[in-house]
């Protein structure tokens, strides 16, 4: 009998096996699956974190039990994080012009300009 | 919850290769000045970059010993579901245990981007290498004592995730936001049941008031001893691993939650406890640093009975485990998924 407060721990048999310390063996906590989360019907997947599981099935349960507990949802992706691919850290800076782009944007395009100009002109 | 910032010395890591080719690099003063500098402009820092091995060293430690307490934690709170007053308050508390679990796994998941398995993780708690917060090893003893725990404690453990949530470690960063957000219930819930007895009848005024004389030595603890007593502070806040020395956090402590007792007609056990008007900081009792080495070296009330329910959970789950892992258990049966 254990001397417990919580008498749910002292119906348990605890330390049995002194001699024999338990050792948790490397894979015994299974594949980490990232998981995606869907606020509303129409909404994109949001990342929000990761779980680890011992299939896909199993990775769907526990992160509906990890990451939808509240707030809305409705619904969720999980996918195994070894089969996202991604850049290198290093090659971040390939998009380092990304904002100098003004051909792609439309403040490069001074349309009003050339308008205001061509009513000028034709006063 | 959390155990206040304070590292306890003891290390098990397995590092990959390519880390032992990192740590080789630990000698760099380029990429250390590189690294230094990212720091010091706001940047975060994720798995993949450069990073000093004491660095990865401590950052892995602070982590793993604040999953292990939220674990940890769950089992004095765990105790009094089956005996917490009312339906209303079961559900809540079996909802403040589940957070609590989940976020054991979230910062698992966050210490393991450094290097260091889960399984490692695991070991080192249940051989009593890896500490956690010191506060878990105290009993729960009446249900005031899990009002105070719910307020008091995790009105701590959000003053340091709060100040952490700054730090410069990506991952560590994105999992504090999801528990701080969570812990925001937790103190309510707290604050509610202790504001219950101690708007009660005299006996919950009472019970209340002998919870917290019992807890305030521990809570005292709960951020470590004062910084001049480790040699580490000052490289850990320039790395922004440790993001408030813990005197101050201690100090925040008190500043917002002294008056919060104070006001509902409860004392507290230390007559120098004050604010000083001319300085703005709390003055008190030093606390007793013995009685803190003590505990965590495993001389406490409940380390081990801790210890022993968790090595039990290990053993005992084994089994479901293994069996998940089997690939014909899918094929014996659809599993409801909803």
């Amino acid at each position: 009998m254990n001397d417990s407060l919580d008498p749910r721990v002292n119906r348990l048999l605890l330390n049995q096996d002194s001699n024999k310390p338990i050792v948790v063996e490397e894979g015994e906590n299974w594949n980490v699956y990232e998981v995606f989360h869907q606020e509303k019907r129409g909404a994109h997947h949001e990342h929000v974190g990761c779980v680890h599981a011992p299939d896909a099935t199993m990775a769907l349960v526990f992160a509906k039990e990890q990451y939808a507990r509240r707030k809305k949802c409705v619904n969720i992706w999980v996918v195994r994080s070894t089969d996202i691919l991604a850049f290198n850290l290093e090659d971040e800076d390939m998009f380092a012009n990304n904002l100098e782009k003004t051909y792609r944007d439309a403040s490069g395009f001074k349309v009003m300009e050339k308008i205001n100009k061509f009513k000028a002109q034709s006063k | 919850m959390y155990g206040g910032g304070f590292i306890y010395e003891e290390p098990n890591r397995q590092p990959r290769e390519e880390q032992q080719q990192q740590e080789l690099l630990m000698d760099d003063p380029e990429k250390l000045a590189a690294f230094e500098a990212r720091i010091s402009r706001g940047e975060k820092i994720e798995p993949g970059d450069w990073m000093p091995a004491d660095y990865r060293k401590q950052l892995i430690r602070l982590i793993e010993q604040h999953a292990h307490s939220e674990i940890i934690g769950a089992l004095p709170e765990g105790t009094w579901i089956t005996r917490a007053p009312g339906f209303r308050r079961k559900l809540a508390l079996i909802a403040k245990v589940q957070d609590e679990v989940g976020h054991g796994q979230l910062l698992y998941n966050a210490a393991e981007t450094l290097g260091k398995s889960r399984e490692a993780m695991i070991n080192d708690l249940l051989s009593g290498k890896s500490k956690y917060s010191n506060v878990f090893n105290y009993p729960a003893t009446t249900w005031a004592d899990v009002t105070v725990i719910g307020f008091l404690i995790d009105a701590a453990a959000i003053v340091n995730q709060v100040a952490n949530a700054k730090g410069s470690y990506g991952p560590y960063c994105r999992a504090l936001e999801r528990i701080c957000y969570e812990e925001s219930f937790h103190l309510k819930q707290g604050h509610d049941a202790f504001i219950e007895l101690a708007t009660g009848t005299p006996a919950q005024k009472a019970m209340l008031q002998d919870a917290l004389n019992r807890w305030w030595p521990p809570i005292m603890h709960f951020f470590g001893p004062p910084d001049k007593a480790s040699a580490h502070t000052e490289k850990l806040m320039q790395w922004k691993v440790k993001m408030a020395s813990n005197d101050d956090m201690r100090n925040q402590f008190l500043d917002q939650y002294v008056p919060k007792i104070w006001e509902l007609g409860l004392t507290l056990p230390d007559p120098l406890l004050r604010k000083n008007a001319d300085t703005g900081r709390w003055e008190y009792t030093d606390p007793d640093w013995n009685e803190f080495y003590e505990v965590i070296k495993g001389n406490g009330p409940c380390n081990q009975e801790r210890l022993n329910v968790r090595k039990w959970a290990e053993e005992h789950g084994r089994w479901i485990r293994k069996a998940l892992m089997q690939p014909a258990t899918a094929d014996l049966q659809e599993l409801p998924l909803a």
